[in-house]
């Protein structure tokens, strides 16, 4: 037998499929910028390639990462699409080496079995059959967890699982139905010839015993091609446009190319790379504290794809980055909700399919209009040369205990320092960032900056994570920029300034812009370490919770803020800490708020812990320390 | 005629039927928690912009309650977003979006849309 019309469907699906996707590369890689393009071409003939393909065995296929972090829904995964892999490569090497001839066409591979239906009799045949209903098994185990997780997520261990649109659901009917039907099909015919393993043999035989399995094979067949057919025609709107995305976003990524701030190539195949696993989803705090559970980053991605409005989505969100760290696929997805946030309101635009197939190129996202700012009111000032300058910070203005901690440590370090806002300063920009205003935040970057290039320091200290981080990315200074844990770790390590030892349990919280915005993990943990008995929580370094501050929410009221600070403050002081220890303004007002426990910055405990210099300790002479004292 | 520093006062008198509700109401809908407002003016005695300039965002907002939103409509553009009004309210306002989603208003008013 040669040819049979129920290939048709298949062969017109997957025809489709790779037309698209070749189109689709070749638009993405036209829309590339020419820098991109080179590094593009440069990571095809370079290291990049080969990092790809070891990166995409891994992740795409085995998908070590969901295995670490979920082991059952890494199972999942990895059996549907390790094992479909495997079924097609030894379909196809089945195909080629038991076949009449070699080199056949792809729907020979897939339904070999019903064009041989007497392959199976000799004991390598057999054999052969063996690994292929192994590999058919594997997949049906994977599948079965798949419907199981739809009707009770907690199977695979998560608490959530993504909420599909229709056209999903039919891709994902589709796809469901593939293997079983394969199955099914597969063992009528074996039922049938009394050929097929221990899985389709079997199975076929029992099935044969009571119903016509020469009859019954034939429309399995024909489901079985249909199903395939549908899942390629629908992949490219559905959320599955995913399989054949990622390969090109961990080619992208491997050649070095960055998401930016401006939407394009990059952002859209990181969009469409995402596959909905719902991972971020468990990991979001406005999930799981404050029962917020439409705009977490699969949704955003979602509704980006489907040309819906986002504003909404995107600036809801603290932008603690606790998804970007989960993220099996490595998408940059605060990037990509910053991108979003610098664009206006847009129309929901999702009325005909052919939309989905072919998006407008490049973005929807239309430039905001917020008119000229007015900032002109802002008089420079001159404070003077200096070789270390300190910024407080909006914030730590609000908590005057940090501000003053940082005088008396810095005044017992006796360096020469300015406090360049002593009298309350201009804002740092990074909020407006966070609300999608650049333009404006610009105006205030300028201004900063021009008062700190006057100064002629060498390094600012902020006491400040939002400005730390602004600082240190979007300012252009020829300064070093610290956090005062940072500078303050310094000052221990040279000995600078003396502390004794507080006998007390701190755990500490770290902030969200200061260690996974900006990747400053180890040094406030050191200067707790050195002056306090330094306790483990649950939540440590890239997993650590947001206090629900943040300022990057526009739209959470403050019930919902306080029920994330209480939810993290709870789990922070588990172990009866004496003290909750931050290293961020804001971190520090919202969980005082909420907690009994005394919630103190490091720069507070390290000034509580200071050693004054007129000090002596263990001189003998009590009423000399208590003159000293009275001194200071 | 000897002046004794007397002088008849500027009218006084809020005029609803004239003003324009429209971006009172467009917040309202967007950000509930408007309503809340006591006008204590914690939110102008923390205010960085306020340090520079007369900004104050409790008079803004009474005036954006009243519907006279001539004075508003510049003003706000000098909030820095730096957002202590937010954490100093006693009442839980949501001030940082309040000013955005004025701002938008503004616009929106300008287009005819509201």
């Amino acid at each position: 037998m040669k040819f049979d019309p129920f290939i048709i469907p298949f062969n017109i699906g997957l025809y489709f499929i790779l037309i698209y996707v070749v189109t689709r590369s070749v638009i993405w890689f036209r829309d590339l910028s020419k820098p991109d393009k080179l590094r593009l071409q440069r990571g095809f003939f370079g290291i990049a390639f080969g990092l790809s393909l070891k990166e995409i065995f891994m992740e795409s296929l085995i998908h070590r990462k969901i295995l670490k972090t979920n082991f059952r829904l890494g199972y999942m995964h990895m059996s549907l699409a390790f094992g479909w892999f495997l079924l097609i490569l030894f379909g196809t090497i089945e195909a080629d080496i038991f076949s009449a001839k070699h080199l056949n066409a792809p729907y020979k591979a897939i339904f070999f079995r019903f064009f041989n239906p007497n392959h199976g009799r000799t004991s390598f045949e057999s054999a052969y059959g063996f690994l292929m209903d192994l590999i058919l098994a594997f997949i049906l185990s994977g599948l079965f967890l798949a419907v199981a997780k739809r009707i009770y997520s907690k199977i695979v261990g998560m608490k959530k699982t993504t909420r599909l649109k229709i056209i999903d659901k039919i891709a994902l009917t589709s796809l469901w139905l593939i293997f079983p039907s394969r199955l099914l099909a597969e063992s009528f015919t074996c039922g049938a010839y009394g050929t097929g393993s221990f899985l389709t043999g079997s199975l076929g035989a029992w099935l044969a015993t009571f119903l016509p399995a020469q009859q019954m094979a034939y429309p399995f067949w024909w489901l079985y091609s249909i199903s395939l057919g549908t899942f390629f025609i629908l992949l490219p709107i559905t959320r599955y446009m995913h399989i054949p995305t990622e390969l090109f976003l961990i080619f992208m990524r491997n050649s070095g190319i960055k998401t930016g701030d401006q939407a394009g190539t990059y952002s859209e195949v990181q969009t469409y790379s995402c596959s909905s696993c719902g991972i971020c989803l468990d990991s979001c705090q406005l999930n799981f504290s404050a029962g917020i559970t439409n705009i977490q980053s699969a949704y955003l991605m979602k509704a980006i794809r489907n040309n819906n409005d986002v504003s909404e989505i995107a600036h809801n969100c603290l932008m603690c980055g606790r998804c970007d760290q989960k993220c099996p696929v490595g998408i940059e997805l605060s990037q990509i909700r910053m991108i979003q946030r610098r664009g206006d309101e847009t129309e929901n635009d999702f009325r005909n399919i052919y939309k989905g197939y072919f998006r407008s190129r490049q973005t929807n996202i239309s430039e905001k209009t917020n008119g000229s700012s007015n900032y002109n009111f802002l008089q420079e000032t001159d404070h003077g040369k200096a070789d270390i300058l300190y910024f407080a910070g909006c914030m730590s203005h609000l908590t005057p205990a940090i501000k003053n901690s940082m005088i008396k440590i810095l005044d017992a370090s006796e360096v020469k320092y300015n406090f360049i806002d002593e009298q309350g300063g201009v804002c740092c920009g990074r909020p407006l960032m966070l609300a999608g205003q650049d333009k404006e935040a610009r105006e205030l970057i300028n201004f900063n900056s021009q008062m700190i290039w006057k100064s002629g320091a060498h390094t600012l200290v902020t006491s400040c994570p939002i400005c730390y981080k602004v600082f240190k990315e979007s300012y252009y200074l020829d300064v070093e920029v610290l956090h005062h844990t940072q500078f303050i770790k310094r000052l221990i390590d040279d000995g600078s300034v003396k502390m004794n030892f507080l006998h007390k349990k701190v755990v500490y919280h770290s902030p969200c812009d200061l260690g996974r915005g900006s990747g400053v993990y180890d040094e406030p943990k050191e200067v707790l370490g050195y002056v306090s008995r330094l306790e483990r929580s649950n939540f440590e370094d890239g997993n650590s919770l947001c206090c629900g501050g943040s300022l990057a929410n526009m739209k959470i009221s403050s019930t919902d803020k306080k029920k994330i600070a209480l939810d993290a403050a709870n789990e922070l002081t588990k172990n009866n800490p004496d003290i909750l220890a931050t290293a961020c303004p804001l971190c520090k007002k919202t969980f005082s708020s909420v907690t009994a426990t005394r919630v103190a910055d490091i720069s507070e405990i390290v000034a509580e812990a200071l050693v004054g210099k007129s000090i002596k300790i263990n001189n003998g002479s009590h009423i000399n320390s208590i003159k000293a004292l009275a001194n200071i | 005629m000897d002046k004794f520093g007397y002088t008849i006062s500027k009218e006084r008198q809020i005029d609803y039927d004239s003003n324009n509700r429209g971006v009172a109401s467009y917040i309202f809908e967007k950000e509930p928690s408007f309503r809340l407002c006591i006008e204590c003016g914690g939110c102008s005695a923390t205010c960085t912009t306020a340090s520079f300039t007369d900004f104050s965002l409790r008079e803004l907002n009474i005036l954006i309650k009243r519907g006279e939103n001539d004075q508003v409509r510049q003003n706000l553009k000098k909030c820095m977003l730096c957002g202590k009004c937010t954490l100093v309210c006693p009442r839980g306002v949501n001030t940082r979006n309040i000013v955005v989603l004025a701002i938008k208003a503004f616009q929106k008013s300008d287009n005819y849309e509201i």
